[in-house]
């Protein structure tokens, strides 16, 4: 069996920001079970046996963790590819420095809009200057840069602004991804769903700067998967080519899939090669058989592998059915009804800012 | 001299598990033959394309320019080379 190219490695769920879109579970559990150094490594060298060629380390924030270093310079000796997903808000240029001598390979650092005011608060905090400062600081470093923008209806006419400000950082990738509505994000749905006019301006934009600014940097734009006819690929199929594990050790197929109910595995209990290969969870769905129609029959099982599993589970109650963003799914009244909603121009919904604390600071 | 030269965010690498060589990056892996892998090592910024050709010829039967900078050609069309590179 094929192990899994990439890991997604959720250090903490603590965060300084408050996205209302963030993909962390609602209940952010308590930060004295989180896992520790010397577990982290032995996570990395299972993963690496396994086939595993790129290291995520993500949150959350994981700069709060402070043994990042030690962590990134682990996966590095064992020939991973690391990149670290960052709000940049704890990035110093001494840890920076640290970072870069560890072998860390790549930085993506989130920016909530173009400018200050609007950016801030999206994240619930004063961000704005200190996330560009440190945008510049990782190009001085000689590290390459991608800004990673979640884009919703508060943010999405400004997506012109926002590829002039990866331009101004002299990112290398700019990667420009539509909200996915699980956890916070589906919480917040109706306040964060553009309209579908808005959503076919900004494609516009950005088919545009993709072409004008082709030799500049990469734009990568993540398709807004409730205005698609067809469901996204969700991590490349279940159990296919990604891994999660959680700050606490749970494995998972993806980041969300702990809402699903399949018995839980962890890193405590059982070897990665075991949970990859072996468990209930990651066989739930991997391949074809367990799907019904409309994907049993289509022609496309193969591309979209039935689409987000969470999804399904989340919008119908049943993880096993078609992704209802389908247009063939029976479910999809569900998808056109809420697009439906958005298109009105009725006055913007509240959103729900993430919580800030983990649970023992209750 | 100047020549071809790796994205900063692209690293070359031995997938010791599947028994190939692969171009990494954040969120891409690229397999690659011999001989791709033998012109990404090339790819260094002090190669010009008909050294990394001569190169290779040295190495390898039959190696034709035009193959060499087609598959250059790909790279850069992966974003796996420096941008304003060769």
């Amino acid at each position: 069996m094929n192990g899994p190219l990439g890991l997604l490695a959720e250090l903490t769920y603590g965060c300084p920001l408050h996205c209302p879109y963030c993909s962390n579970p609602r209940d952010l559990g308590d930060p004295r079970d989180e896992l520790g150094t010397g577990e982290w490594e032995r996570v990395l060298s299972e993963a690496a046996d396994l086939g595993t060629l790129q290291v995520h380390l993500s949150g959350g924030e994981p700069l709060l963790r402070r043994d990042v270093t030690s962590i990134v310079r682990s996966a590095s000796e064992l020939g991973l590819y690391t990149n670290l997903i960052t709000s940049a808000l704890g990035l110093s240029e001494r840890r920076a420095e640290e970072l870069r001598d560890a072998g860390l390979d790549h930085v993506q650092i989130s920016v909530q809009a173009d400018e200050a005011g609007r950016a801030d608060e999206i994240a619930g905090l004063r961000s704005f200057d200190r996330k560009t400062r440190a945008a510049r600081l990782v190009k001085k470093l000689g590290w390459p840069l991608t800004l990673n923008v979640v884009l919703h209806r508060r943010n999405l006419d400004r997506i012109g602004g926002i590829i002039e400000l990866a331009r101004a950082l002299e990112a290398d990738r700019v990667e420009l991804a539509n909200t996915q509505y699980y956890g916070w994000g589906l919480l917040n749905r109706d306040a964060l769903l553009p309209s579908r006019e808005q959503v076919a301006r900004a494609e516009t934009v950005v088919r545009d700067a993709a072409t004008r600014l082709r030799e500049e940097m990469e734009i990568i734009w993540v398709l807004p998967d409730y205005h698609e006819e067809y469901p996204k690929p969700c991590m490349g199929g279940w159990g296919a080519r990604q891994l999660t594990v959680t700050p606490y050790g749970r494995v998972l197929p993806c980041p969300t899939a702990h809402e699903l109910p399949l018995p839980a595995e962890s890193v405590r209990e059982s070897s990665l090669r075991r949970i990859w290969e072996e468990s209930e969870l990651f066989n739930a769905y991997r391949g074809t058989d367990w799907m019904p129609d409309p994907c049993r029959s289509c022609a496309r099982k193969e591309t979209d592998f039935g689409g987000c599993r969470c999804q399904a589970f989340a919008l119908t109650g049943d993880a096993a059915r078609t992704d209802p963003v389908c247009r063939l799914s029976g479910d999809h009244h569900i998808i056109t009804s809420a697009i439906a909603a958005s298109d009105d121009n009725s006055p913007l919904a509240q959103l729900v800012p993430r919580s800030s604390n983990l649970n023992h600071d209750h | 001299m100047k020549g071809p030269r790796l994205a900063p965010h692209v690293r070359l690498a031995y997938d010791k598990s599947r028994g190939r060589q692969v171009l990494l990056a954040p969120e891409s892996v690229t397999t690659l033959n011999d001989t791709g892998a033998a012109i990404a090592r090339l790819c260094d910024g002090d190669h010009p394309v008909e050294a990394i050709v001569a190169e290779l010829r040295e190495r390898y039967s039959g190696v034709r320019a035009e193959d060499v900078e087609s598959f250059l050609g790909k790279l850069s069309d992966l974003r796996c080379l420096k941008k304003g590179g060769s």
